[in-house]
């Protein structure tokens, strides 16, 4: 445990990193570390990432590399005091943790920040910030979010804003490249243009997808390297098993399960007031404007509601785990590629009241099937104790040991605990450690695999550390190490990165799944 | 200032229930941020601060964890080696303070029992709503023979005296010895030149063993 460090912590080292942090990962988006304020004056030196300016995406994520490197000179653009006009659009949810009544909430529509690096801030014209104290507190933006700070170094922009999208660049370095993926299949590039592997890809889907009888294995053996955006609400649908491989019985049985759906919010919806179920109920309705509080499409009220009774319908059927915390993030994915079926732009800032209600309700009751299904093979993740997480985090270990003895000893050598750092991972399927783009396309294979999202992840996981081995045997001292594994940078990540941690996962499973004895020491 | 020296890293705990406000009274703390956007908490998240004290720096080790019932058969685990906890409740929400009694029991359960706690009454810029009268609360902090004060991490208000008042009161603890050797696990004793330190303490296994 980190309370176990002894003379480490005494070790004068000028390669101390910079304690205080930006929250990359825990934030959702992760926090784009090039843009971040000063910290107040009694911490250190804040760790600036090196801000290279790269000439393209790729450059850039190879740059990352260096972004644990201290000593850096500060880029002045990054550091400068706050300035309206560099600044990424103020971004704030409308809500609250905890639900007011309607007394003054902060109560600004802006901007969402759908980006995440610098050039992707979406800038609204202005945003209106009403604050709870009208007068002494300040408000600063820090990377499109609201951030209430004590200084007087103040930020507050007192137009309306209308909801409408402008694409501002600040910096000319970054693609926009949105949280969700794009129309067509493309990478974190942004390169618009399917490409002719792309488009005989599709045609092979569609293909696939045009017989009376799908052939599951073939689909998920093509659906293992990512599935073209067009397609994949459909082949998501099959892959989960709740869409019939028989065409012609597909109608019959959505319409089934979809009224079985309805019927079960009419049948116990209402009871989210009883004694049994409200603490249920309130824990779920205080997590929803915490879930996905940085992309705008969740912060609509529709959608919102959808979450809830999804969520709260969940629980009270399976009562060995009820809610926790981390399911919520579940539903994310599949309601997003549902919808996305229906939206051609952007679907982070789509208006979801607008569709026809039959629709909507569709899109939310095959969520809560899909979400059932995935649920279904990693219950013990959420029952008293949480066992399968456990179990999980111990498996990891256990094969990093065997895969990466350097990280291992060095976990060791600064009494860092797999638990502290994968207990998200394994509960939140790396949600929090991704781009929500990034965890669709991770879906495609976990989908495809048989028992992806259990067996398949751990070596997701694996894979997922080790990429950051040259980071990690960086760090000095434990604190160093944690704030690391619990930041990671993967803000830029796409297709091709995710595609590279898929291999690395798949070669690694492929030389351990069969060999039992590496579990034993 | 890159090169920290320290003469003392003491692990802090917040707990409470969940939507309390544990998260933005460590991002308050350490980074002077508010967040209307944080996510909530999974397992455990962790920042680090250096106060000056009078005499002594201090490394102050965050650990925020999540509110959940489910969550504690896990989080019971990081409890280990904390000197000091910030008992966390939302002075509107009465149900959150009705929670202290049993968030204390487990926390003595499962925590050094020389662990230094205050009770952290939050979201004071919501007196408007308040529930919970800062008289009872106070009453009860003593009665429980625990630090006690409101704060609010929105607008800033007695985060950093919070803090302050729990790292100045375990640095007296530990300074005056009044604490014996080895039981408070979570602090190293040196000077500032960074040798060797004097508190030993034996590794526990049962750690790892979760």
């Amino acid at each position: 445990m980190a309370t176990d460090n002894r003379i480490h912590f005494w070790r004068k080292n000028a390669k101390v990193p910079g304690s205080i942090q930006p929250v990359y990962g825990a934030q959702h988006p992760p926090l784009d570390p090039r843009i971040h304020r000063t910290f107040p004056k009694d911490t250190p030196k804040a760790n600036n990432l090196k801000s290279k300016k790269a000439s393209s995406f790729h450059e850039f994520a190879r740059s990352t590399n260096d972004a644990w490197d201290i000593d850096d000179e500060e880029d002045e653009d990054f550091l400068a005091p706050i300035h309206p006009s560099s600044l990424p659009p103020t971004l704030h949810s409308t809500h609250q943790v905890h639900p007011l009544p309607p007394q003054q909430p902060i109560n600004t529509t802006i901007e969402p920040d759908t980006g995440p690096g610098p050039a992707d801030r979406l800038a609204p014209p202005t945003a209106e910030v009403r604050l709870q104290h009208e007068e002494a507190t300040d408000c600063g933006q820090i990377n499109g979010r609201v951030v209430v700070k004590s200084s007087s170094e103040a930020l507050l922009n007192t137009n309306t804003v209308r909801s409408t999208l402008q694409k501002q660049q600040s910096l000319p370095v970054r693609p926009i490249i949105p949280l969700v993926a794009r129309i067509s299949d493309q990478n974190s590039s942004g390169a618009p243009i399917m490409t002719v592997r792309d488009k005989s890809r599709l045609d092979k889907f569609k293909y696939l997808l045009s017989c009376p009888n799908t052939d599951l294995e073939e689909l998920r053996k093509h659906s293992w390297s990512g599935i073209p955006r067009e397609v994949r609400p459909i082949t998501w649908r099959l892959l989960s098993g709740y869409l019939p491989v028989n065409m012609e019985r597909r109608d019959l049985v959505l319409k089934r399960k979809r009224d079985e759906y309805f019927g079960f919010i009419e049948q116990y919806y209402h009871s989210r007031t009883d004694e049994t179920y409200k603490d249920t109920y309130r824990q779920i309705h205080i997590d929803i404007p915490r879930t996905n509080p940085l992309i705008p499409l969740f912060q609509q009220p529709a959608v919102q509601e959808v979450f809830e009774r999804i969520l709260f319908i969940w629980a009270i059927r399976h009562p060995a785990s009820g809610y926790v915390q981390g399911i919520n993030d579940l539903v994310t994915p599949f309601f997003v590629v549902f919808l996305s079926e229906f939206v051609e732009e952007d679907v982070e800032n789509f208006d979801v009241a607008s569709m026809p209600l039959d629709t909507q309700r569709n899109i939310e009751a095959d969520s809560f099937w899909c979400m059932t299904k995935l649920l279904d093979g990693i219950q013990d993740n959420y029952t008293f104790a949480q066992p399968g997480i456990q179990n999980k985090v111990k498996a990891l270990e256990e094969l990093v040991s065997r895969i990466d003895e350097d990280i291992h000893n060095y976990f060791k050598r600064y009494e860092v605990e797999y638990l502290q750092f994968a207990f998200r991972w394994m509960n939140n399927l790396l949600m929090r450690e991704l781009p929500l783009r990034c965890t669709i396309r991770l879906w495609d294979t976990y989908q495809a695999e048989q028992e992806g999202f259990s067996h398949f992840h751990l070596y997701v996981c694996a894979a997922f550390l080790i990429e950051w081995r040259k980071e990690i045997l960086s760090m000095v001292d434990f604190q160093g190490l944690l704030m690391l594994l619990q930041n990671l940078p993967t803000i830029h990540w796409g297709n091709e990165e995710v595609g590279l941690l898929l291999a690395e996962a798949y070669r690694l499973k492929y030389m351990f799944a069969d060999a039992p004895n590496h579990y034993k020491r | 200032m890159g090169d920290e020296s320290y003469n003392f890293v003491f692990k802090v705990v917040l707990i409470g229930e969940s939507g309390v406000g544990k998260s933005n009274l460590l991002s308050r703390f350490t980074k002077n941020e508010f967040n209307h956007d944080s996510r909530t908490t999974i397992g455990v998240e962790f920042s680090t601060r250096t106060v000056q004290l009078d005499t002594a720096t201090i490394k102050a080790q965050i650990w925020d964890t999540a509110g959940l019932e489910r969550y504690r058969a896990i989080t019971s685990a990081y409890y280990r080696g904390a000197v000091g906890a910030l008992l966390v409740y939302d002075i509107t929400k009465h149900l959150t303070y009705e929670s202290v009694e049993r968030w204390l029991k487990e926390l003595y359960d499962h925590a050094d029992p020389h662990i230094l706690v205050m009770l952290v009454g939050n979201k004071s810029d919501l007196e408007t709503l308040r529930t919970v009268p800062t008289v009872e609360a106070k009453e009860f902090a003593e009665k429980k023979g625990i630090l006690f004060m409101e704060t609010s991490a929105l607008d800033s208000t007695n985060v950093e005296a919070a803090f302050q008042e729990v790292l100045t009161a375990i640095h007296k603890k530990v300074a005056s010895r009044e604490v014996t050797r080895g039981s408070i696990s979570a602090v190293t004793l040196s000077s500032a030149t960074g040798t060797a330190s004097e508190v030993q303490e034996e590794r526990r296994t049962c750690c790892k063993n979760l």
